[in-house]
């Protein structure tokens, strides 16, 4: 009888264990779905810019606030010295603006040239001084604002979101819950049986997938129902790099699971794997912000591949098989890990 | 008789600065059918010794024969035909006794019913309860049940009742003696010298990973000399230092051993002792504080070999 076979009981002890622990639940589907609402209104695309711009006070300040009205997106204060410095330490205003004088006609802008919105700041307040100064433009584009499904923030957000949580699911799903059961000594109660150790690892990597299609169709439907985006790739074809992604790091998560007792330590292992995938793998933003010399890294990554190959068949509609690398990266981690982590593993 | 367990120079040494010896030549022959006691005090090797035993860990050196069979050749039919609890196993918590006994129960070709594992343990009322909901006693018979589920024609049980309290021990006690009918052998680590006494037919005490006595209880308590003992305080000179050697000298004291509050003598007949006892008090000019008589125990066999008590040692 099938329900008395070794893996299907291991595979529903595990799902059982998990459907009965509703903060697991928490973080395996709802803090994605979170992550996706709160980002996706913080980045909205129809909200208009707003340039913060303080005018140091003085003879020519009111004529000078004037010239940059809410209208045209300024939100322009007239500052003395001491408050206006504070403002732009503390990021309250972009740029700073010492109107001209009789002595000097051309306004003074203080800013700091590494903030981007203080670029952006210097550049539109010029402008706006130049036509309050009567400059004539010649040329005058006409503005087609892009909020198709695609090309949004939303849009680049949700593959890697999808990709984030394969990757903390099967690190925390694998690694943190093996190391909790040899912690409470069920592992090397379990090495007591006659059980096969390909069942018991089959069950937990049966789990991760289950779990993991749940996930994607959760997100994918979010995404289409919320903010109507549409996946162009197949859905199997998105299935596929799920599986392939649930795979690897499935093992890189046994792989942190194979010698320690103690949760704090593998709870300490999978984030020192994961953090600088966070921040490099492009889950919030481009890995290709990263200087040129390191990509060559960030694209060995296994986030990176999964989620740029995610990025390719949600937003793009790229197939398996014009994904090669990624998926050869993806399959690489996999192989490895589980191949050394069958050699590491110990049961007590 | 055959042998259900056979262990000879049996040696574990834990790697570590120092390394730690925590089993120096242990032999064991545990008959097949029989109850049989590791007795010792914490530290003394037990778990090491049976955790080899199950297979779980390899000895540095010496041989093991489990069942006639060795681990090495072996390992897959040992596995089908033992059952085991560890000192202190936690079992998923939010799983059900009955899932968890199904889980244990679906690794073993001959697996037997859930229903009579419950049964012999007398679980029966717990089956829908969660592990978490369990108490000590239930969690600790939930695990017996888990070792019984393969029907095992060995059983090894670590230390079944330390931290119960004492009715879950008492019930505990009473599955256990259970388990031993129908021919099935059982080997319990214990600190307990009572449990030892009430389920072993024979006991080794071990000591710092060795034997140093081995037979049923009661060989262990006659080789004693007495099956008494006699112990008491002084109120005044009575007690000084070196008073045992007198006391060894009364009429029917086969030892005589200073305890931290007194002393206790091993007698074989009371009403010939204690009259002694007095008139050598009125010798002294002393007093006895207090006089008490008991059966002598297993306490008072390891006491004697090693001059430690097992629950301090
Ligand atoms: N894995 C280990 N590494 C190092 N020392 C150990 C290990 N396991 C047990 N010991 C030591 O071996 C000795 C015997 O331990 P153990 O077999 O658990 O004794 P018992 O079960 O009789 O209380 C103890 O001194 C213990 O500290
Ligand atoms: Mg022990």
């Amino acid at each position: 009888m099938l329900d008395r076979h070794p893996f299907f009981q291991l595979f529903a002890a595990r799902l059982r264990e998990l459907a009965r622990e509703p903060g697991v639940l928490f973080w395996i589907f709802g803090f994605p779905l979170m992550l996706a609402i709160g980002l996706g209104f913080a980045f909205r695309g129809e909200q208009a810019v707003i340039v913060d711009v303080a005018v140091l006070d003085g003879p020519r300040a009111a004529e000078c606030a004037a010239a940059l009205p809410a209208d045209l997106g300024f939100r322009a204060s007239v500052l003395d010295a001491e408050h206006a410095a504070r403002a732009l330490r503390l990021g309250k205003v972009a740029l700073v603006v010492v109107p001209g004088d009789a002595a000097e006609a051309s306004p003074e802008f203080r800013f700091d040239p590494a903030r981007p919105e203080s670029r952006l700041a210097r550049a539109l307040v010029h402008d706006a001084l130049e036509r309050a100064a009567g400059r004539v433009d010649r040329v005058t584009p006409r503005a087609a604002p892009v909020t198709e499904p695609g090309s949004r923030y939303i849009d680049f957000l949700i593959p890697g979101l999808l990709g984030m949580n394969i990757m903390s699911g099967g690190m925390w799903g694998i690694g943190y819950a093996i190391v909790d059961m040899r912690s409470k000594k069920l592992l090397k109660r379990l090495a007591a049986t006659p059980m096969k150790r390909v069942h018991f690892l089959a069950a937990f990597l049966a789990t991760r997938l289950v779990l993991v299609l749940v996930e994607m169709v959760l997100l994918l439907l979010f995404g289409w129902l919320v903010y109507d985006l549409e996946p162009r790739g197949s859905l199997a074809g998105i299935a596929g790099l799920c599986v392939l992604g649930a795979c690897a790091f499935a093992s890189l998560g046994l792989l942190t699971a194979t010698r320690t007792a103690k949760t704090e330590v593998v709870g300490g292992l999978i984030n020192l794997v994961m953090l600088p995938m966070f921040v490099v793998s492009g889950v919030f933003f481009s890995s290709d912000r990263f200087p040129e010399f390191v990509q060559p890294i960030v694209r060995a990554l296994p986030l990176t591949a999964l989620n740029d190959a995610l990025r390719a068949a949600v937003l793009e509609g790229a197939s398996l098989s014009e994904q090669g690398p990624r998926l050869l990266v993806l399959a690489a981690w996999g192989v490895v890990s589980f191949v050394l982590a069958l050699r590491l593993f110990r049961w007590s | 008789m055959s042998s259900a367990i056979r262990c000879r120079g049996l040696v574990k040494t834990f790697p570590g600065k120092p390394p730690v010896e925590a089993v120096r030549g242990l032999e064991l022959d545990v008959r097949v059918g029989e109850c049989f006691g590791l007795l010792g005090p914490n530290g003394a090797g037990k778990t090491t010794t049976i955790e080899i035993l199950e297979g779980l860990s390899a000895p540095t050196a010496g041989e093991v024969e489990v069942l006639g069979r060795t681990w090495r050749a072996h390992a897959d039919e040992l596995r089908e035909r033992i059952g085991v609890t560890l000192q202190d196993t936690r079992f998923t918590d939010k799983l059900t006794v009955e899932e968890t006994l199904r889980l244990f129960g679906s690794f073993y070709a001959r697996g037997r019913s859930v229903e009579q594992a419950l049964a012999e343990v007398e679980l029966g009322e717990k089956r829908k309860s969660w592990v978490v909901n369990l108490s000590g006693g239930q969690r600790q018979r939930l695990a017996v049940a888990c070792a019984l589920v393969g029907e095992p024609e060995l059983l090894f049980l670590d230390e079944p009742t330390t931290g119960l309290d004492p009715q879950s021990r008492r019930q505990l006690w009473d599955v256990v003696r259970k388990l031993k009918h129908g021919g099935r052998t059982v080997l319990l680590t214990t600190h307990y010298m009572d449990e030892a006494e009430k389920l072993c037919e024979r006991v080794a005490i071990v000591d710092h990973g060795r034997v140093i006595a081995l037979g049923s209880p009661a060989e262990l308590i006659r080789s004693l000399g007495g099956d008494h003992v006699v112990e008491f305080s002084f109120e005044g000179p009575g007690g000084a230092g070196g008073a045992e050697t007198e006391l060894a000298r009364l009429a029917g004291v086969r030892a005589a051993r200073a305890e931290a509050d007194g002393f206790a003598l091993t007698v074989g007949e009371p009403h010939v002792t204690i009259p002694a006892l007095l008139a050598h008090a009125e010798a002294t000019g002393s007093a006895l504080a207090r006089l008490a008589t008991r059966q002598a125990s297993l306490e008072d066999v390891f006491v004697t070999l090693t001059g430690r008590h097992l629950r301090d040692a």
